[in-house]
Protein backbone atom coordinates (compact mmCIF):
# COMPACT_ATOMS: atom_id res chain seq x y z
CA UNK A 1 0.00 0.00 0.00
CA UNK A 2 1.33 3.44 -0.89
CA UNK A 3 2.00 6.10 1.70
CA UNK A 4 0.77 9.59 0.95
CA UNK A 5 3.05 12.20 2.51
CA UNK A 6 2.13 15.88 2.58
CA UNK A 7 5.12 18.12 3.28
CA UNK A 8 4.21 21.37 5.02
CA UNK A 9 6.75 24.19 5.26
CA UNK A 10 5.87 26.73 7.95
CA UNK A 11 7.16 29.80 9.71
CA UNK A 12 8.26 27.47 12.52
CA UNK A 13 9.64 24.37 10.88
CA UNK A 14 8.60 21.53 8.57
CA UNK A 15 5.67 19.22 9.37
CA UNK A 16 4.68 15.97 7.70
CA UNK A 17 1.15 14.63 7.31
CA UNK A 18 0.88 10.96 6.44
CA UNK A 19 -1.93 8.76 5.21
CA UNK A 20 -2.42 5.71 3.02
CA UNK A 21 -3.73 5.78 -0.54
CA UNK A 22 -7.28 6.29 0.75
CA UNK A 23 -6.26 9.68 2.17
CA UNK A 24 -8.95 9.78 4.87
CA UNK A 25 -7.01 9.56 8.15
CA UNK A 26 -3.89 11.63 8.65
CA UNK A 27 -1.06 11.52 11.16
CA UNK A 28 0.92 14.69 11.90
CA UNK A 29 4.65 14.63 12.67
CA UNK A 30 6.95 17.55 13.45
CA UNK A 31 8.03 20.23 13.83
CA UNK A 32 11.31 19.43 12.10
CA UNK A 33 14.26 21.60 11.08
CA UNK A 34 14.67 22.95 14.62
CA UNK A 35 11.67 25.21 14.04
CA UNK A 36 13.56 27.34 11.52
CA UNK A 37 11.38 29.36 9.15
CA UNK A 38 10.93 27.05 6.14
CA UNK A 39 9.95 28.54 2.80
CA UNK A 40 9.71 25.42 0.66
CA UNK A 41 9.91 21.73 1.56
CA UNK A 42 10.06 19.21 -1.28
CA UNK A 43 10.39 15.44 -1.73
CA UNK A 44 12.98 14.29 -4.25
CA UNK A 45 11.70 11.00 -5.60
CA UNK A 46 15.00 10.08 -7.23
CA UNK A 47 16.85 9.99 -3.90
CA UNK A 48 13.96 9.58 -1.48
CA UNK A 49 15.14 12.69 0.36
CA UNK A 50 13.17 15.57 1.79
CA UNK A 51 14.81 18.96 1.28
CA UNK A 52 13.69 22.13 3.06
CA UNK A 53 14.80 25.66 2.22
CA UNK A 54 15.11 27.64 5.43
CA UNK A 55 16.27 31.06 6.54
CA UNK A 56 16.82 32.07 10.16
CA UNK A 57 17.09 35.69 11.25
CA UNK A 58 19.86 34.57 13.61
CA UNK A 59 21.77 32.00 11.62
CA UNK A 60 21.18 32.79 7.93
CA UNK A 61 20.01 30.55 5.09
CA UNK A 62 20.48 26.81 4.86
CA UNK A 63 19.02 23.69 3.27
CA UNK A 64 17.82 20.93 5.58
CA UNK A 65 17.67 17.35 4.33
CA UNK A 66 16.18 14.13 5.60
CA UNK A 67 16.91 10.82 3.82
CA UNK A 68 14.34 8.87 5.87
CA UNK A 69 11.06 10.78 5.67
CA UNK A 70 11.78 12.99 8.66
CA UNK A 71 13.38 10.52 11.07
CA UNK A 72 16.76 12.25 10.90
CA UNK A 73 17.82 15.66 9.62
CA UNK A 74 21.02 17.49 8.70
CA UNK A 75 21.59 20.95 7.30
CA UNK A 76 24.26 22.55 5.15
CA UNK A 77 24.90 25.94 3.60
CA UNK A 78 28.43 25.23 2.39
CA UNK A 79 28.85 27.37 -0.73
CA UNK A 80 25.37 28.83 -0.40
CA UNK A 81 26.55 32.45 -0.49
CA UNK A 82 27.40 34.85 -3.29
CA UNK A 83 30.82 35.79 -1.95
CA UNK A 84 31.71 32.15 -1.36
CA UNK A 85 31.78 31.81 -5.13
CA UNK A 86 34.02 34.82 -5.60
CA UNK A 87 31.15 37.03 -6.73
CA UNK A 88 32.35 40.11 -4.89
CA UNK A 89 29.60 41.99 -6.65
CA UNK A 90 27.79 43.30 -3.62
CA UNK A 91 24.99 40.77 -3.85
CA UNK A 92 23.75 39.47 -0.55
CA UNK A 93 21.57 36.49 0.15
CA UNK A 94 18.63 37.27 2.40
CA UNK A 95 16.62 34.11 1.91
CA UNK A 96 16.44 30.75 0.16
CA UNK A 97 13.01 30.89 -1.44
CA UNK A 98 12.43 27.61 -3.20
CA UNK A 99 13.83 24.29 -4.35
CA UNK A 100 13.59 22.03 -7.39
CA UNK A 101 15.05 18.54 -7.80
CA UNK A 102 15.59 16.31 -10.82
CA UNK A 103 17.91 13.39 -11.61
CA UNK A 104 20.23 13.90 -8.66
CA UNK A 105 20.45 17.63 -9.15
CA UNK A 106 19.10 20.21 -6.76
CA UNK A 107 18.53 23.89 -7.56
CA UNK A 108 17.71 26.62 -5.05
CA UNK A 109 16.23 30.00 -5.95
CA UNK A 110 17.32 32.79 -3.63
CA UNK A 111 16.93 36.49 -2.80
CA UNK A 112 18.74 38.62 -4.12
CA UNK A 113 17.97 36.93 -7.42
CA UNK A 114 20.11 33.91 -8.14
CA UNK A 115 20.14 30.14 -8.46
CA UNK A 116 22.45 27.80 -6.54
CA UNK A 117 23.12 24.18 -7.46
CA UNK A 118 23.99 21.04 -5.54
CA UNK A 119 24.98 17.78 -7.22
CA UNK A 120 25.87 15.91 -4.03
CA UNK A 121 22.48 15.72 -2.39
CA UNK A 122 22.51 19.12 -0.72
CA UNK A 123 25.83 18.69 1.11
CA UNK A 124 27.64 21.42 -0.85
CA UNK A 125 26.40 24.23 -3.07
CA UNK A 126 27.76 26.50 -5.79
CA UNK A 127 26.43 29.53 -7.60
CA UNK A 128 24.74 28.38 -10.80
CA UNK A 129 23.39 31.62 -12.29
CA UNK A 130 22.39 35.15 -11.42
CA UNK A 131 20.90 35.67 -14.89
CA UNK A 132 23.39 38.52 -15.20
CA UNK A 133 23.00 40.55 -18.36
CA UNK A 134 19.41 39.49 -18.94
CA UNK A 135 16.81 42.23 -19.43
CA UNK A 136 16.02 43.74 -16.04
CA UNK A 137 19.09 42.35 -14.25
CA UNK A 138 20.58 45.79 -13.71
CA UNK A 139 17.37 46.79 -11.95
CA UNK A 140 16.98 43.66 -9.83
CA UNK A 141 20.65 43.73 -8.81
CA UNK A 142 20.33 47.35 -7.66
CA UNK A 143 20.49 47.35 -3.83
CA UNK A 144 17.84 50.10 -3.82
CA UNK A 145 15.39 47.59 -5.30
CA UNK A 146 15.89 45.00 -2.57
CA UNK A 147 13.65 44.31 0.42
CA UNK A 148 11.00 45.42 1.15
CA UNK A 149 10.69 44.71 -2.56
CA UNK A 150 11.89 41.15 -1.81
CA UNK A 151 13.10 40.49 -5.32
CA UNK A 152 14.39 36.99 -5.82
CA UNK A 153 14.15 33.87 -7.93
CA UNK A 154 10.84 32.69 -6.57
CA UNK A 155 10.41 29.46 -8.52
CA UNK A 156 12.32 27.00 -10.69
CA UNK A 157 10.58 24.42 -12.88
CA UNK A 158 12.49 21.60 -14.59
CA UNK A 159 11.52 20.19 -17.96
CA UNK A 160 10.34 16.60 -17.64
CA UNK A 161 12.71 15.23 -20.27
CA UNK A 162 15.53 17.63 -21.10
CA UNK A 163 17.93 18.22 -18.20
CA UNK A 164 19.29 21.39 -19.84
CA UNK A 165 15.89 23.03 -20.07
CA UNK A 166 14.06 24.76 -17.26
CA UNK A 167 12.21 27.89 -16.28
CA UNK A 168 12.83 30.41 -13.50
CA UNK A 169 10.71 33.28 -12.20
CA UNK A 170 12.38 36.52 -11.18
CA UNK A 171 9.88 38.27 -8.95
CA UNK A 172 8.30 41.38 -10.41
CA UNK A 173 10.25 40.90 -13.60
CA UNK A 174 9.74 37.85 -15.75
CA UNK A 175 9.43 34.18 -16.44
CA UNK A 176 12.72 33.11 -18.04
CA UNK A 177 13.45 29.92 -19.99
CA UNK A 178 16.82 28.34 -20.60
CA UNK A 179 17.41 25.49 -23.04
CA UNK A 180 21.20 25.32 -22.59
CA UNK A 181 21.48 24.69 -18.88
CA UNK A 182 21.55 28.31 -17.84
CA UNK A 183 24.08 29.62 -20.33
CA UNK A 184 21.41 31.84 -21.88
CA UNK A 185 17.89 32.80 -20.93
CA UNK A 186 14.85 34.07 -22.80
CA UNK A 187 12.04 36.12 -21.23
CA UNK A 188 8.66 34.42 -21.74
CA UNK A 189 6.09 37.14 -21.20
CA UNK A 190 4.45 37.70 -24.58
CA UNK A 191 0.74 38.41 -24.10
CA UNK A 192 0.95 39.17 -20.37
CA UNK A 193 -0.62 42.27 -18.88
CA UNK A 194 0.94 44.80 -16.52
CA UNK A 195 -0.89 47.67 -14.82
CA UNK A 196 2.27 49.67 -14.16
CA UNK A 197 4.99 51.37 -16.24
CA UNK A 198 7.62 49.05 -17.66
CA UNK A 199 10.87 50.78 -18.68
CA UNK A 200 12.15 47.61 -20.38
CA UNK A 201 9.91 46.15 -23.02
CA UNK A 202 10.55 42.41 -22.50
CA UNK A 203 10.22 42.34 -18.71
CA UNK A 204 8.49 44.06 -15.79
CA UNK A 205 5.72 41.47 -15.34
CA UNK A 206 4.72 40.16 -11.95
CA UNK A 207 4.66 36.40 -12.43
CA UNK A 208 3.44 34.67 -9.27
CA UNK A 209 3.20 31.01 -10.25
CA UNK A 210 3.62 28.89 -13.37
CA UNK A 211 2.58 25.25 -13.67
CA UNK A 212 2.79 22.90 -16.63
CA UNK A 213 0.54 20.05 -17.63
CA UNK A 214 2.21 16.66 -17.21
CA UNK A 215 0.18 15.26 -20.13
CA UNK A 216 0.89 18.08 -22.61
CA UNK A 217 4.15 19.97 -22.16
CA UNK A 218 2.93 22.82 -24.35
CA UNK A 219 0.16 23.64 -21.89
CA UNK A 220 1.07 26.00 -19.08
CA UNK A 221 -0.98 28.07 -16.68
CA UNK A 222 0.15 31.21 -14.94
CA UNK A 223 -1.23 33.08 -11.94
CA UNK A 224 0.01 36.61 -12.40
CA UNK A 225 -0.33 39.61 -10.09
CA UNK A 226 -2.86 40.78 -12.67
CA UNK A 227 -4.76 37.90 -14.14
CA UNK A 228 -4.83 34.21 -14.91
CA UNK A 229 -3.16 33.19 -18.13
CA UNK A 230 -2.81 30.09 -20.28
CA UNK A 231 -0.14 29.13 -22.77
CA UNK A 232 -0.60 26.53 -25.51
CA UNK A 233 2.96 26.84 -26.84
CA UNK A 234 5.07 26.15 -23.79
CA UNK A 235 5.18 29.71 -22.51
CA UNK A 236 6.09 31.47 -25.74
CA UNK A 237 2.76 33.32 -25.75
CA UNK A 238 0.07 33.79 -23.12
CA UNK A 239 -3.70 34.30 -23.29
CA UNK A 240 -5.61 35.79 -20.37
CA UNK A 241 -8.32 33.56 -18.88
CA UNK A 242 -9.33 35.60 -15.84
CA UNK A 243 -13.00 36.02 -16.81
CA UNK A 244 -15.23 34.04 -14.47
CA UNK A 245 -12.89 34.21 -11.47
CA UNK A 246 -13.78 36.42 -8.47
CA UNK A 247 -10.43 38.24 -8.54
CA UNK A 248 -7.48 38.45 -10.88
CA UNK A 249 -4.99 38.00 -8.02
CA UNK A 250 -3.62 34.93 -6.26
CA UNK A 251 -0.57 32.79 -5.80
CA UNK A 252 -1.24 29.06 -5.65
CA UNK A 253 -2.02 26.92 -8.69
CA UNK A 254 -2.09 23.25 -9.67
CA UNK A 255 -2.62 21.25 -12.86
CA UNK A 256 -4.54 18.01 -13.10
CA UNK A 257 -2.16 15.07 -13.64
CA UNK A 258 -4.34 13.46 -16.30
CA UNK A 259 -6.23 16.28 -18.04
CA UNK A 260 -4.50 19.25 -19.58
CA UNK A 261 -7.67 21.34 -19.55
CA UNK A 262 -8.27 20.98 -15.80
CA UNK A 263 -6.53 23.44 -13.58
CA UNK A 264 -6.99 24.76 -10.03
CA UNK A 265 -6.36 28.19 -8.55
CA UNK A 266 -7.09 30.03 -5.31
CA UNK A 267 -8.11 33.64 -6.04
CA UNK A 268 -7.32 36.16 -3.30
CA UNK A 269 -8.19 39.76 -2.70
CA UNK A 270 -5.32 41.95 -3.91
CA UNK A 271 -3.77 44.78 -1.90
CA UNK A 272 -2.90 44.33 1.72
CA UNK A 273 -5.47 41.64 2.44
CA UNK A 274 -4.49 38.83 0.13
CA UNK A 275 -7.12 36.62 1.69
CA UNK A 276 -10.00 34.67 0.18
CA UNK A 277 -12.79 36.96 -1.05
CA UNK A 278 -15.63 37.68 1.42
CA UNK A 279 -14.08 35.35 4.00
CA UNK A 280 -15.37 32.34 2.07
CA UNK A 281 -12.79 29.69 1.30
CA UNK A 282 -12.81 28.23 -2.18
CA UNK A 283 -10.61 26.57 -4.73
CA UNK A 284 -11.62 27.42 -8.27
CA UNK A 285 -11.44 24.87 -11.07
CA UNK A 286 -11.65 25.02 -14.82
CA UNK A 287 -12.18 21.86 -16.85
CA UNK A 288 -12.09 23.59 -20.21
CA UNK A 289 -8.72 25.37 -20.14
CA UNK A 290 -10.11 28.53 -18.63
CA UNK A 291 -13.29 29.05 -20.66
CA UNK A 292 -15.40 28.60 -17.53
CA UNK A 293 -14.61 28.45 -13.81
CA UNK A 294 -16.39 26.80 -10.88
CA UNK A 295 -15.90 27.31 -7.15
CA UNK A 296 -15.23 24.18 -5.09
CA UNK A 297 -16.42 24.93 -1.55
CA UNK A 298 -17.86 21.74 -0.04
CA UNK A 299 -16.25 21.24 3.34
CA UNK A 300 -14.39 24.54 3.30
CA UNK A 301 -15.29 27.32 5.79
CA UNK A 302 -17.78 29.75 4.28
CA UNK A 303 -17.92 32.38 7.00
CA UNK A 304 -15.14 34.48 8.49
CA UNK A 305 -12.38 32.58 6.73
CA UNK A 306 -9.99 35.39 5.95
CA UNK A 307 -7.13 33.10 5.06
CA UNK A 308 -4.38 33.39 2.50
CA UNK A 309 -2.50 30.76 0.54
CA UNK A 310 1.00 31.46 -0.76
CA UNK A 311 2.79 30.60 -4.01
CA UNK A 312 3.83 27.09 -3.04
CA UNK A 313 0.77 26.56 -0.86
CA UNK A 314 -1.22 24.11 -3.01
CA UNK A 315 -0.31 20.67 -4.38
CA UNK A 316 -1.99 17.84 -6.26
CA UNK A 317 -1.14 14.15 -6.10
CA UNK A 318 -1.02 11.64 -8.95
CA UNK A 319 -3.53 8.98 -7.90
CA UNK A 320 -6.14 7.92 -10.48
CA UNK A 321 -8.54 10.17 -8.62
CA UNK A 322 -6.18 13.00 -7.75
CA UNK A 323 -6.15 14.59 -4.32
CA UNK A 324 -5.59 18.29 -3.68
CA UNK A 325 -4.02 19.92 -0.64
CA UNK A 326 -3.58 23.54 0.44
CA UNK A 327 -2.15 25.23 3.50
CA UNK A 328 -3.17 28.60 4.89
CA UNK A 329 -1.60 31.63 6.50
CA UNK A 330 -3.45 30.60 9.66
CA UNK A 331 -1.95 27.14 9.88
CA UNK A 332 -4.67 24.92 8.48
CA UNK A 333 -4.22 22.21 5.88
CA UNK A 334 -7.26 21.26 3.81
CA UNK A 335 -7.34 18.14 1.66
CA UNK A 336 -9.60 16.69 -0.99
CA UNK A 337 -9.40 13.05 -2.11
CA UNK A 338 -11.88 13.58 -4.95
CA UNK A 339 -10.34 16.17 -7.26
CA UNK A 340 -11.59 19.08 -5.18
CA UNK A 341 -15.27 18.11 -5.04
CA UNK A 342 -15.19 17.89 -1.22
CA UNK A 343 -12.68 18.98 1.39
CA UNK A 344 -11.72 18.25 4.96
CA UNK A 345 -9.36 19.92 7.40
CA UNK A 346 -6.45 17.53 8.05
CA UNK A 347 -4.38 19.85 10.28
CA UNK A 348 -5.05 22.98 12.26
CA UNK A 349 -3.15 25.28 14.62
CA UNK A 350 0.10 24.91 12.70
CA UNK A 351 2.34 27.94 12.26
CA UNK A 352 1.74 30.10 9.18
CA UNK A 353 2.20 27.87 6.14
CA UNK A 354 4.63 28.72 3.37
CA UNK A 355 4.48 25.61 1.24
CA UNK A 356 2.59 22.37 0.67
CA UNK A 357 3.90 19.52 -1.45
CA UNK A 358 2.70 15.93 -1.74
CA UNK A 359 4.54 12.68 -2.44
CA UNK A 360 3.39 9.11 -2.96
CA UNK A 361 5.94 6.80 -1.38
CA UNK A 362 5.85 3.05 -2.02
CA UNK B 1 41.90 29.51 28.14
CA UNK B 2 38.94 31.66 27.14
CA UNK B 3 35.48 30.54 28.18
CA UNK B 4 32.97 30.43 25.32
CA UNK B 5 29.21 30.47 25.90
CA UNK B 6 27.02 29.65 22.90
CA UNK B 7 23.30 30.22 22.25
CA UNK B 8 20.89 27.31 22.70
CA UNK B 9 20.01 27.39 19.00
CA UNK B 10 23.42 26.06 17.93
CA UNK B 11 23.95 22.65 19.62
CA UNK B 12 20.93 21.04 17.86
CA UNK B 13 22.62 21.80 14.53
CA UNK B 14 26.01 20.29 15.38
CA UNK B 15 26.12 16.95 17.20
CA UNK B 16 28.46 17.07 20.19
CA UNK B 17 28.63 20.84 20.38
CA UNK B 18 28.31 21.97 24.04
CA UNK B 19 26.80 25.25 25.21
CA UNK B 20 30.01 26.08 27.09
CA UNK B 21 33.60 25.25 26.16
CA UNK B 22 37.17 26.53 26.63
CA UNK B 23 39.59 27.51 23.86
CA UNK B 24 43.03 29.06 23.45
CA UNK B 25 42.19 31.88 21.05
CA UNK B 26 43.66 35.28 20.20
CA UNK B 27 40.56 36.97 18.80
CA UNK B 28 36.82 36.45 18.32
CA UNK B 29 37.53 35.43 14.72
CA UNK B 30 39.95 32.83 16.03
CA UNK B 31 37.22 31.43 18.25
CA UNK B 32 34.90 31.12 15.28
CA UNK B 33 37.61 29.47 13.18
CA UNK B 34 38.34 26.91 15.87
CA UNK B 35 34.69 26.12 16.36
CA UNK B 36 34.27 25.70 12.60
CA UNK B 37 37.25 23.37 12.46
CA UNK B 38 35.63 21.06 15.00
CA UNK B 39 32.05 21.51 13.80
CA UNK B 40 32.17 22.28 10.05
CA UNK B 41 29.58 24.81 8.97
CA UNK B 42 29.35 26.52 12.33
CA UNK B 43 31.09 29.66 11.06
CA UNK B 44 28.32 30.20 8.52
CA UNK B 45 25.72 30.21 11.29
CA UNK B 46 27.45 33.12 13.08
CA UNK B 47 29.31 35.05 10.37
CA UNK B 48 28.16 36.12 6.93
CA UNK B 49 30.31 36.77 3.86
CA UNK B 50 32.37 39.91 4.14
CA UNK B 51 33.15 38.64 6.69
CA UNK B 52 30.99 40.25 9.34
CA UNK B 53 29.05 38.98 12.32
CA UNK B 54 25.44 38.20 11.32
CA UNK B 55 23.12 41.14 12.10
CA UNK B 56 21.13 39.31 14.78
CA UNK B 57 24.13 37.64 16.42
CA UNK B 58 26.02 39.55 19.11
CA UNK B 59 29.44 38.70 20.52
CA UNK B 60 30.51 40.02 23.92
CA UNK B 61 34.06 39.76 25.29
CA UNK B 62 34.21 40.31 29.03
CA UNK B 63 30.76 41.93 28.84
CA UNK B 64 31.74 44.39 26.11
CA UNK B 65 30.19 44.20 22.62
CA UNK B 66 32.85 42.72 20.36
CA UNK B 67 33.76 42.48 16.68
CA UNK B 68 35.58 39.72 14.84
CA UNK B 69 38.94 41.40 15.43
CA UNK B 70 38.40 41.99 19.15
CA UNK B 71 41.39 40.49 21.04
CA UNK B 72 40.93 38.03 23.88
CA UNK B 73 42.80 37.90 27.18
CA UNK B 74 43.94 34.47 28.42
CA UNK B 75 40.94 34.25 30.80
CA UNK B 76 38.37 36.16 28.73
CA UNK B 77 34.72 35.20 28.74
CA UNK B 78 33.05 35.22 25.30
CA UNK B 79 29.25 35.26 25.15
CA UNK B 80 27.52 34.61 21.84
CA UNK B 81 23.95 35.86 21.94
CA UNK B 82 21.09 35.33 19.49
CA UNK B 83 19.59 38.81 19.68
CA UNK B 84 15.92 39.55 20.23
CA UNK B 85 14.33 38.94 16.87
CA UNK B 86 11.16 37.56 15.33
CA UNK B 87 8.10 36.35 17.17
Amino acid sequence: MSRTVVLVGTRKGTFLLESDDGRRDWELRGPFCENWPVYHAIYDGSSGTIFAAAASEWHGSTIWRSPDLGETWEQSSEGLAYEADGGKNGKKMSKVSNLAARNGRLLAGVEMPGIFESTDGGVTWSLFSTLAGEPGSTEWDDPANQPPGHLGVSAIMFDTEDDARFWAIVQGMSLFETTDDGKSWTPRNVGLRADWPRPIDEVGFCVHKVVRSPVDGNRMYQQNHVGMHRSDDCGQTWTEITEGLPTEFGFAAATHPGDKDTFYVIPLDPGHGRTMPDGQAAVWRTQDAGETWHALRTGLPQQGAFVGVLREGMAIDTYDTPGLYFGTSTGQVFASADEGESWSEIARYLPAISSVEVAIVD
Amino acid sequence: MAEIYLPSTLPPLFPGLPRRLELEAATVDDVVDQLDASWPGLRDRLVEPGPSIRPHIHFYVDRERAALDTPLEPRSRVDVIAAISGG
